[in-house]
């Protein structure tokens, strides 16, 4: 095995040009794993630590540029106000330990359907910005999951950061577990209101081969509130209508049989995380509307 | 592949190191420091934890090509490292075995651990140890939840939890009685 420890970007591109099966390394709380356990025997290590661009985060625009290796523990504590799904996301990662390495990028790399980033990115909107020495390119986020722990990247290529569109309304996440830390997800739902557009979008972990939104789910409760007049009203949205939201999330799930949770639990818990996480938002959009009127 | 680093204050080196190898091994194996405990090797009991660069983390996560050039914290270095952040002026590294720590007045951690008897078998308690000080550092008068929640990454076998709470209440009166 080599360990390739280039000093910036640039050389951590070519690195990854000339040796394309080289395991990128940043937080090390997949990968290290793997190691120890003997999973993987990679040729090369590329260690991503001392690239000081991949900590860094820019707020300007109307999205957040986090890069790849931006700790949890420092979305949770920077970027509250401009991503609120993916900071209570991020707070449910694993241990205080965890939250110091890990971060979004290595989740997309590893892009594991119980990856816990996946279902806030996908509600609130991303794209991920992957790099070689050929180029920039912008992966929607719906576009970049492609299969168990399987993503759009080429061989070449590496995450540089996620760009992440800032809230314009409330966001929720939550996920379902046996403890409070240290918790793989049975499953797992983002949601995110965006009244700029009226739309509502969400995301789905751990109950399908990759996290996925309920595509369905959101063009119904998308189609409900507009022709209720929820947005203008600010009323409670109906609980038939709520049910149904339900329902049709539930619907979008494939999941599997396995140690975590059973395939109908999983459904039947995304029903009710995408239930209470609409109720939720849906309170803290009425509750804005009423304090800006 | 050699790694030089800096663990509790001193410059280290390690040589023959294998690439995949972890943090922990390198401190255990190779540096005669076995404070920091290996038990499952994924992150998730918290045996291993130690400060890198002042951040807590998993030493078992940490492969060892990353802790070059660092500053590494053990529960071997705890008391000093304690020792400083109260002010101490002078090191006190001086009487002090780098291997055992033996020879330096313990952390408040520490100590409030010995008096609330909230070691058992004590596998768990160096990870536990540096986890609590580091919340000190960061936090010097937590609610029960602070404590909760910057312990959870940290496994007892014995399930002493209650015990440990005791005694991370009583280093953090201490710690404000004395400032």
């Amino acid at each position: 095995m080599d360990f390739l420890r280039p000093a910036g970007w640039e050389e951590a591109l070519a690195a990854k040009a000339e040796h394309p099966t080289a395991v990128p390394i940043a937080g090390g709380t997949d990968v290290m794993v793997e190691i120890n356990f003997d999973h993987r025997r990679p040729a090369y290590l590329l260690d991503l630590n001392r690239i000081p661009e991949l900590h860094e985060w820019e707020t300007g625009g109307d999205h957040v540029r986090l890069g790849a290796s931006v700790p949890y523990t420092k979305i949770m504590e920077n970027l509250r106000a401009e991503l609120p799904g993916l900071a209570l996301a991020s707070h449910t990662v694993a241990s205080p330990q965890i939250r110091n390495r890990g971060g979004v990028g290595g989740n997309l790399g590893t892009a594991s359907p119980a990856g816990d980033a996946h279902p806030a990115l996908l509600a609130a909107g991303a794209e991920v910005e992957a790099e070689s020495v050929r180029g920039t390119r912008l992966i929607p986020i719906d576009e970049f999951y492609t299969g168990v722990k399987r993503n759009a990247l080429q061989p070449d290529e590496l995450i540089r950061a996620v760009r992440i569109r800032k809230a314009d309304g409330p966001q929720q996440f939550s996920k379902v577990g046996t403890r409070n830390a240290m918790v793989i997800a049975v499953c797992a739902f983002g949601l995110a209101l965006h009244p700029g557009t009226r739309t509502v979008r969400t995301g789905i972990g751990s109950a399908a081969p990759t996290p996925v939104r309920a595509g369905a789910a959101e063009e119904f409760l998308n189609a409900a509130l507009e022709e209720g007049g929820f947005w203008d009203s600010g009323r409670g949205i109906t609980p038939s209508v709520v049910r149904r939201f339900a329902e049709l999330c539930a619907a979008a799930c494939d999941p599997i049989d396995d140690v975590r949770g059973t395939a109908g639990y999983r459904r039947h818990a995304v029903g009710v995380m995408a239930r209470r996480t609409l109720t939720w938002t849906w309170e803290s959009y009425r509750d804005a509307s009423k304090g800006g009127a | 592949m050699r790694v030089n680093l800096t663990v509790n204050g001193r410059p280290q080196q390690a040589d023959d190191v294998w690439e995949g190898e972890s943090l922990l091994y390198v401190l255990r194996e190779r540096l005669g420091l076995p404070g920091s405990k290996n038990a499952c090797e994924q992150g998730e009991c918290g045996s291993c934890t130690v400060r890198l660069d002042g951040v807590l983390v998993c030493s078992c996560l940490v492969a060892a090509g990353q802790a070059e050039g660092r500053e590494v914290v053990t529960v071997e270095g705890l008391a000093d490292h304690a020792g400083q952040r109260a002010g101490g002026t002078e090191s006190r590294t001086g009487g002090t075995d780098p291997r055992t720590g033996e020879g330096t007045e313990l952390s408040p951690i520490q100590q409030a651990f010995i008096d609330a008897g909230a070691v058992q078998c004590g596998f768990c308690t160096p990870g536990l140890l540096v986890a609590a000080d580091e919340m000190l550092e960061r936090n010097p008068d937590p609610t029960d939840e602070d404590i909760r929640e910057a312990l959870s990454g940290n496994l007892c076998r014995c399930t002493g939890y209650e015990k440990i709470m005791d005694a991370v209440r009583l280093a953090a009166a201490r710690q404000s009685e004395g400032s």
